[in-house]
């Protein structure tokens, strides 16, 4: 049900392949899917509209490129489209030129607004600045405790004068207006150079709240006033942020709860409807689980297509250059991947964080999410603990590995037999597969590498990164999903279609199949068939391919 | 550098696949729970359940009975039931306002269509759903041969009334088990209204002159128990909770079921963190709780609390929710606001789960059972 939008336009575009030009009836079919991929996102209805029919008005009208095929036409709109109602650049707090800085927030209940009060003032510090939060949610019973909580986790002072309230059946009794313009007043007093002012959840039919919101915003004069919303939020995202933009004409956007497994179009949603750039996202529950926004990132996320630019910056920032070119050369001279590679590799891959989110980040991963999900990251520790337990001829030459050794192996590493077993298992097909990607002269599916510089990554890494979809070394992936996609072929292969177009073209595509030897479900066949189909397809486009 | 980016997106994907099907539990699966040399849990009290609380009486630490000067009649259920009728009625008694309009045209052509499924889509219903229903409306004025748009939109009327199936099981099971008190797991990801749910219910439970014990089982948001314990007082009702932030959920749960027994008590509501379904680990505690829980009493009933606005990730909540502890009814939150909360039936379409509450309101008493002919109209409105 969850498909991601390239699963999809790769369906669509099955048939599109081999045509020159986008029919109608093309464009039609695939703006279809783009809009069911976005609805899926939770993109606002109207927003959707929009914007399917400015890329099919796109696709149909002049800006045919000779250069690209079809699919990669719809594809490069469709990310340029998302980037330009996204925003370009990402944007930063604007600071008052004297005294405080004061920043409002707003939002809906339940959006997050006290915990990124903490998370904001924590990332203020962290930048070298001396922030003040300000506890004006006297409507919710215990906000102003909870923003005392939240304030010393993040070692910031919390301004708050009137206890709030602290059960639902209080009735709210300070003036929230006042309490904000004091703690102005106090920041100014104690030279504090920013100010957070934490504001009351309010619905946005409420008239009353909102009112009072206006007010605060009145007393305070903030420059920034940030929108909190939850980015599982649905259709609802753009009547609220048009009464949030009516009401206190926020300045900027803060998506929460980002770290949950929502594609979040609202963002879209919000920066469509209202023009505010979005300008950070909370990604967790920690103080620290804050980030500014990454626009061009997000397109990825809607679209689900992963985020090779995030991947590849981590990679850069932690990984050892050295080590690195080693592994290269090691590739490059086809010598075996050995386990003391392997470690070294893992040390790597531990610097750049969590495997979960690394994993996730990698594009063509949608099918694996369940796994990845699942997967448990003291694991790796397991793992770590078997190799760490070879001797260091073993891990040069994990054939040596007798039964013994294996026992002595387990006993060493806390494992069970079975579990050393499957992993000597899965390493044997990793380094087959290492292989036999080392022999397809470089790197099979990555031929946009030599040549055109990094293709995709001008277009903000939705388009891909090239060659992921061609790489046999996904054989989760890549591997079962070629060999489900085999089988659906043939069988369409044998209903003939009535237009004789399609029809030439299935017999083509069958015969190509046919050519292709069946069996290994990791990557061989594939290998080979997409090569061919490679050299008659520009960079970039690969990953439609699997 | 792209010998860089090559080797390091190799790496990973080789290392992706090697850990992703890393070593698991042996394929049989553990024959026990725990290894040979772990302590025995229970008779002793000094395995998980009872940590912190030891033998005993499990309520001695954490249980703050604090009988206020006034303990609050809740409003009984039947006018409570004439008040939110009223406040329901308000809305959704210009049915199908917007699709009025549309339909009133004397021909249906394919913007109406549109129009309809756009309707259901703005109800966050999702695009499956949606297309699938608006087809069986195609399917059905083809069959029946109408072109009279009041026709359509009863149908549509019906074809929706048909998914969220009025006849379904929508009570809660709170009644009191032979031995034991029946308990209310509360579940759900953060900011949807946990907290109040569980106190809205209480008041609800307290009205139908039920005994109710409240076990704070959010130990990780800040003041999370504090704001339980308000709810609580209010009506009379004993919170249990754990006085050090932190402590585990599953012991605090446990000692809440522990103090329900031994009140002799009906129902034991817990009320848990918020947490993202994403998270495996929190997810993992949430069975954790529930299995403590279990070796005190079963738990009855596991009610999924889902905020209205919430998009279609709230099928994804549904499911993996469902996954770790078998969501067996949804509350759905902050209906009063502009948001349908079309998402549930997508959920109870696919998972069979149904809607048993719905929050309306910031008011104590604005709980109200759900309504199937209500949610329709009010989501075609």
């Amino acid at each position: 049900m969850f498909n991601s939008l390239s699963d999809r336009l790769t369906a669509t575009f099955k048939n599109l392949r081999g045509k020159g030009k986008l029919s109608e009836a093309d464009v039609d079919a695939t703006v279809r899917e783009i809009r069911r991929a976005l609805l899926d996102a939770d993109v606002a209805v109207p927003v959707v509209r929009e914007f399917t029919a400015s890329v099919k008005e796109r696709a149909l009208g002049a800006e045919v490129n000779e250069a690209l095929n079809p699919a990669q036409q719809i594809v490069k709109i469709v990310n340029s489209q998302l980037q330009e109602i996204l925003g370009g650049e990402t944007r930063r707090i604007r600071m008052a030129k004297t005294g405080p800085t004061v920043i409002m927030l707003a939002g809906l209940q339940g959006a997050g607004k006290t915990t990124l009060a903490g998370k904001l003032g924590y990332w203020l510090k962290s930048q070298g600045h001396r922030p003040l939060l300000v506890a004006s949610d006297l409507q919710r019973p215990n906000a102003v405790t909870q923003l005392q909580v939240v304030g010393e986790r993040a070692g910031v002072p919390v301004w708050a004068p009137h206890p709030g309230t602290t059960s639902e059946f209080d009735d709210p009794t300070g003036d929230p207006v006042q309490v904000a313009r004091d703690g102005v007043a106090q920041a100014r007093a104690k030279l504090f150079d920013v100010v957070i002012v934490d504001t009351a959840g309010r619905l946005g039919v409420d008239q009353a709240l909102m009112a009072q919101a206006r007010d605060i915003r009145d007393a305070v004069d903030p420059q920034e006033v940030l929108f909190v919303i939850d980015a599982m939020i649905g259709q609802d995202a753009v009547q609220t942020a048009q009464a949030f933009n009516e009401g206190v004409d926020f300045t900027g956007v803060v998506l929460s709860k980002l770290d949950g497994d929502a594609r979040g179009g609202a963002a879209l949603s919000v920066a469509s409807v209202t023009g505010k750039p979005i300008m950070f996202a909370s990604t967790g529950e920690g103080v620290k689980d804050f980030e500014q926004f990454h626009p061009d990132r997000m397109a990825s996320r809607i679209l689900d297509m992963g985020d090779v630019l995030t991947l590849i910056e981590q990679a850069e920032q932690n990984w050892d250059r050295a080590e690195a070119q080693k592994m290269a050369q090691k590739f490059a001279d086809q010598e075996d991947f050995t386990f003391d590679d392997f470690l070294v590799q893992m040390q790597q891959l531990k610097k750049m964080g969590s495997m979960k989110k690394l994993l996730g980040m990698m594009p063509g991963m949608a099918g694996m999410r369940e796994q990845i999900e699942a997967f448990d990251e003291s694991s790796i520790g397991r793992i770590e603990a078997i190799v760490r337990s070879m001797t260091p001829h073993e891990r040069a030459a994990p054939k040596i590995l007798n039964g013994s050794r294996r026992a002595r192996i387990a006993r060493g590493s806390g494992a069970t037999v079975s579990e050393v077993n499957q992993l000597m298992e899965r390493f044997a097909q990793a380094q087959k597969m290492m292989k036999k990607m080392a022999q397809g002269k470089g790197i099979p599916g990555m031929p946009g590498m030599g040549g055109g510089g990094m293709p995709g990554m001008g277009a903000g890494g939705a388009a891909g990164m090239p060659g992921m979809g061609g790489m046999p070394g996904m054989p989760g992936a890549s591997g079962n999903k070629a060999k489900g996609k085999n089988a659906k072929g043939k069988k369409k292969g044998g209903s003939r279609s009535g237009n004789p177009a399609k029809r030439a073209q299935e017999n083509a595509a069958a015969s190509s199949k046919q050519k292709a030897p069946s069996g290994s479900a990791f990557g061989q066949p594939q290998e080979q068939k997409q090569k061919q189909d490679l050299k008659n397809l520009p960079q970039g486009f690969e990953k439609f391919l699997k | 550098m792209y010998v860089y980016v090559i080797v390091a997106v190799v790496i990973l994907a080789l290392l992706g696949f090697v850990l992703l099907r890393g070593p698991k539990a042996p394929p049989g699966g553990y024959e026990s729970t725990r290894d040979a040399d772990d302590p025995i849990p229970g008779g002793s009290g000094d395995g998980e359940p009872g940590a912190g609380s030891g033998t005993g009486s499990g309520t001695d630490a954490g249980t703050a009975v604090d009988e206020g000067p006034r303990i609050e009649r809740p409003e009984s259920v039947n006018t409570r039931m004439a008040r939110l009728r009223g406040r329901l009625a308000k809305s959704s008694s210009v049915f199908g306002r917007g699709l009025l309009a549309l339909l009133s045209r004397d021909r249906i052509d394919q913007d109406v269509w549109d129009e309809i499924e756009e309707t259901l889509l703005l109800a966050d219903l999702g695009s499956e759903a949606s297309m699938d229903l608006v087809e069986a409306l195609q399917q059905r004025v083809k069959v029946e041969g109408t072109s009279d748009p009041a026709r359509v939109k009863a149908m549509l009327r019906e074809e929706l009334l048909k998914l969220v199936d009025p006849a379904m099981d929508r009570s809660l099971a709170v009644d009191r088990k032979e031995i034991a008190p029946a308990v209310v797991l509360v579940v759900g990801v953060n900011g949807v209204g946990k907290t109040t749910t569980v106190g809205k219910l209480a008041r609800v439970l307290v009205a139908e002159d039920k005994d109710v014990v409240l076990g704070a089982a959010d130990t990780f948001r800040a003041a999370a128990a504090d704001q339980l314990q308000t709810w609580g007082n209010r009506v009379g009702v004993v919170t249990v909770r754990s006085e050090n932030e932190g402590a585990d959920p599953a012991s605090v749960a446990f000692d809440a079921v522990q103090a329900g027994i031994e009140g002799e008590s009906d129902v034991v509501l817990l009320d848990t963190a918020g947490r993202l379904q994403n998270k495996a680990g929190l997810m993992d505690q949430l069975g954790k709780i529930k299995r403590v829980v279990s070796k005190a009493a079963e738990v009855d009933e596991v009610l999924l609390v889902i905020d209205a606005t919430t998009g279609q990730n709230g099928m994804v909540q549904a499911k993996v929710f469902s996954e770790a502890v078998d969501v067996t009814g949804i509350v759905l939150t902050k209906l009063d606001g502009t948001a349908k909360g079309g998402i549930v039936v997508a959920i109870q379409r696919a998972l069979g789960v149904p809607v048993k509450l719905i929050g309306l309101g910031e008011g104590p008493d604005d709980l109200a059972p759900f309504d199937a002919e209500q949610f329709v109209d009010a989501l075609l409105d």
